[in-house]
């Protein structure tokens, strides 16, 4: 008895060696989170460095702006001074700023880049600079001055009070334009506002992208469910064969795949002929199954289905047969037994399922390319034409910075209603 | 397993998959980028396989050049710019010599005089549409049209102005989806005067009126955009009438003997060129402008002809087109060029469009969508 009252008055505990439990204990887990880190250290770096840095790169494209201080630096400084509501075009000293550094663009090649750049916001800057560039070539600096009257010789858009607007509005490092353009709006001198009716397009592709994935998502569901219960169900030799019938267009070439879609479902295509020759249809009234948003859901559907079929698989082979003869003996009929103990089970194998298709099938655009007409395209399509076409990269970044934020609040907002820990590939 | 572990994987798998193609490049081989498909080839029999023979300078086909503009930034970008000479159009030649990213050629030094002595300035003279581009064929949208559905007693349609023609010609027509071309044509067959077409356009009515006129068939038409598209289509009889690239509709009229015609009138001239990228090291350009030199001559752009029915960019070489190598048909009726096709043509105006591309092109997308 007098020994336990003894250790009760004691300080803090005391582990073997003399130390306090309590800062050798954190000293050992400090020890084990370290190690554990230094084991993953290649993968976190690798992810880093070939995924984190590359796409924050990127993204950073959507504000950075710093091409027209660095191409026209003394332009900028001189145009502090200009009234840009005047309506009037700035004087002298801002002609002769622009002269000299046109002079050192010119030599060093960028200044189409940059009318390249404002011509985003201003149609016809492009080639005004191109244009001028050649010009300001031949000019002496210290000589030929004064220079606004040359620069407006050259072309007379210089004297269009709106270049110059477009110039100072666009010289700040960072820049709004490329978000407010991805939400189709725009900077106007009246502050900011929706962009005139007939160059909206981006919000309609956002909502249009969202609705899709979730119906390809949707249907996915409803064709999986039941492949992947067969599968779980079959002894392991019929399993194999049919799983090897669900792997095998996994195999094949995307684009086989969806240009065999435009055999199938175009109006001369194979099914139209077959209902026209069965009777169904009319010669003249053959449906179209393609080229709209129809021909998108069932040709990204098929591309989609392994993705869902293969974690609602593996889900489901781990839930045990004797649960559903159990609820049957214990006289639950055949649609509770699978509604109220077997279904709840596969929940995980569909939200890890929906998670994969939802996300790949935002992202997609070869396949709505070819089969999507102009009802079935997707945002993904706008991005792709922005980064390998019109070079816009800016505009490119911003989307899918937007598409990245939507991606991860669905994400979010899944993990609450549902709960990620909820999810399984098996 | 855990869901983002396996994501982690996949990534990284993807990731190992994808750098495995980095540079090896060897002192006597040349990397040349180009479209792929019958073009490639009529450009490896024309150009690289003679070449080859000549030098034994290895030429490593790539066939890239849909996605050059954006992999020619990147890898400037990079620094590392594994190409040695690039085929593009001449809008994607002109942004790419605004962006920095091709280099400025001297068609004096660079490019071969014609035979007779002409220089190749005059010889190229209006083709030259870029200080880095470097001509090779004039190719032309035009129009292909179902022969068996033309309806009975009217002609044959002739060009585009029939593609906006629905009582004549019902059916399906199919056009690119992008505003080039297509605005130029909805102006043309509405009135405008050609010299007018694009200070029209350039005006909020002009492009209005442009819409209105593509709006009357706007419900009839199907969009493309990949050039096999319009091809598979009018073969398959989904459409009645397409605008297709000359070349391919040649293939498949006289080399695949499909059911379709040729409507020439108001086709729409472009141009296909080199580009040399900007940044080369001075052994790789130095070789790259030996082989320009040789592919672009006289005699090498007639050459490409036989193989495909695509003009070639020089004056000099118009003399020498000949026949079909494989077919041994002449080739001169099925050029763009050909007086009898080329009535009424014109050039896309790359200097305007690379002002109002942009522009155009959101107004054209938010038409398409509504």
């Amino acid at each position: 008895m007098t020994d336990t009252t003894a250790h009760d008055n004691s300080g803090p505990v005391l582990a073997a060696d003399g130390k306090p439990l309590k800062v050798s204990l954190a000293r050992a887990l400090r020890r084990q989170k370290i190690r554990a880190l230094l084991l993953i250290a290649p993968l976190l770096l690798f992810v880093l460095i070939t995924f984190i840095v590359p796409i924050g790169d990127m993204l950073f494209r959507s504000v950075e702006n710093q091409i027209v201080q660095e191409t026209l630096p003394k332009t900028v400084v001189a145009l502090q001074e200009w009234d840009s509501e005047a309506g009037t075009v700035p004087e002298e000293p801002v002609f002769a700023a622009l002269a000299a550094d046109m002079k050192i663009a010119v030599a060093e090649k960028t200044h189409t880049r940059l009318g390249t750049r404002l011509n985003y916001e201003m149609n016809g800057i492009s080639s005004l600079f191109r244009k001028s560039g050649r010009g300001v070539k031949k000019w002496d600096l210290a000589n030929d001055g004064p220079f606004k009257d040359k620069f407006i010789a050259l072309d007379k858009k210089w004297a269009d009070p709106e270049v110059w607007v477009t110039i100072k509005a666009n010289s700040p490092k960072y820049t709004p334009g490329y978000f407010l353009n991805a939400v189709d709006m725009q900077v106007s001198p009246d502050g900011i506002e929706a962009r005139p009716e007939n160059q909206q397009i981006y919000v309609t592709l956002f909502k249009r992208t969202l609705m899709m994935s979730l119906m390809i998502t949707g249907s996915c569901i409803l064709l999986g469910y039941p492949i992947a219960w067969i599968l779980a169900n079959l002894p392991m030799r019929q399993a194999n064969l049919l799983m090897i019938l669900v792997l095998l267009p996994f195999w094949t070439s995307l684009l086989v795949r969806t240009s065999a879609w435009k055999v199938l479902l175009q109006q001369q295509g194979v099914i139209n002929d077959l209902l026209v020759w069965i009777g169904l249809v009319d010669d003249a009234n053959r449906l179209v199954m393609i080229n709209n948003a129809t021909g998108t859901i069932i040709a990204m559907t098929h591309i989609l289905l392994p993705f869902m079929i293969l974690p609602l698989y593996s889900v489901m082979q781990t839930i045990p047969e004797t649960y559903l003869r159990a609820a049957k003996s214990l006289g639950a009929t055949n649609w509770t037994a699978f509604w109220r103990v077997y279904f709840p089970q596969s929940i995980p194998g569909i939200g890890a399922g929906s998670i994969l298709v939802f996300i790949l099938a935002i992202g997609y655009y070869i396949t709505p390319e070819l089969v999507g007409g102009t009802k079935g395209v997707f945002i993904s399509n706008r991005i792709a034409f922005h980064i390998s076409t019109s070079l816009n990269w800016g505009l490119a970044a911003a989307l899918g910075a937007i598409l990245l934020a939507a991606v991860l609040i669905l994400y979010y907002a899944y993990d609450k209603i549902v709960g990620i820990d909820n999810v399984k590939l098996g | 397993m855990k869901l983002t572990k396996t994501l982690l994987a996949t990534t990284a798998l993807a990731m190992t998959a994808g750098v495995a193609g980095a540079d090896g490049h060897m002192a006597d081989e040349m990397t040349i980028v180009s479209w792929g498909g019958a073009y490639s080839a009529s450009q490896i029999k024309a150009y690289h396989e003679p070449y080859m023979e000549k030098t034994g300078i290895k030429i490593i086909n790539d066939e890239s050049s849909s996605e050059a503009v954006a992999k020619l930034r990147a890898m400037s970008e990079a620094g590392n710019v594994t190409w040695d000479l690039v085929d593009v159009e001449a809008a994607d030649a002109i942004r790419l010599c605004d962006e920095g990213l091709a280099l400025e050629i001297d068609p004096a030094t660079d490019l071969a005089p014609a035979p007779d002595g002409t220089s190749a300035a005059d010889d190229f003279g209006d083709m030259l549409v870029s200080d880095c581009f470097i001509p090779q064929i004039v190719f032309s949208t035009t129009f292909g049209y179902r022969t068996d559905q033309v309806p009975e007693g009217v002609d044959a349609p002739s060009g585009a102005c029939d593609v906006f023609d629905l009582e004549t010609y019902p059916g399906k027509r199919a056009l690119n989806k992008n505003p080039i071309a297509n605005m130029e044509w909805a102006l043309l067959c509405d009135g405008v005067a050609y010299e007018e077409v694009y200070t029209t356009l350039e005006t909020e009515e002009g492009q209005a009126q442009a819409f209105a006129k593509l709006d009357t068939i706007k419900a009839d038409t199907l969009w493309w955009s990949a050039s096999a598209e319009p091809i598979q289509w009018l073969a398959d009889g989904e459409v009645f009438m397409a605008s297709a690239y000359n070349g391919r509709l040649f293939s498949a009229i006289v080399e695949k003997d499909q059911p379709i015609g040729m409507a020439w009138n108001w086709q729409m001239f472009d141009l296909d060129g080199w580009v040399i990228p900007a940044g080369l090291a001075d052994d790789r350009l130095a070789r790259v402008k030996d082989y320009v030199m040789y592919a672009t001559d006289t005699q090498r752009l007639a050459d490409q002809a036989k193989y495909i029915s695509y003009g070639p960019a020089r004056a000099s070489s118009a003399p020498l087109v000949s026949t079909h190598a494989d077919l041994g048909i002449e080739m001169a009726p099925h050029m763009p060029t050909e007086p009898s096709n080329a009535e009424n043509t014109f050039v896309n105006n790359y200097m305007w469009w690379a002002d109002y591309r942009d522009d155009l092109d959101a107004k054209f997308q938010a038409w398409l969508a509504k």
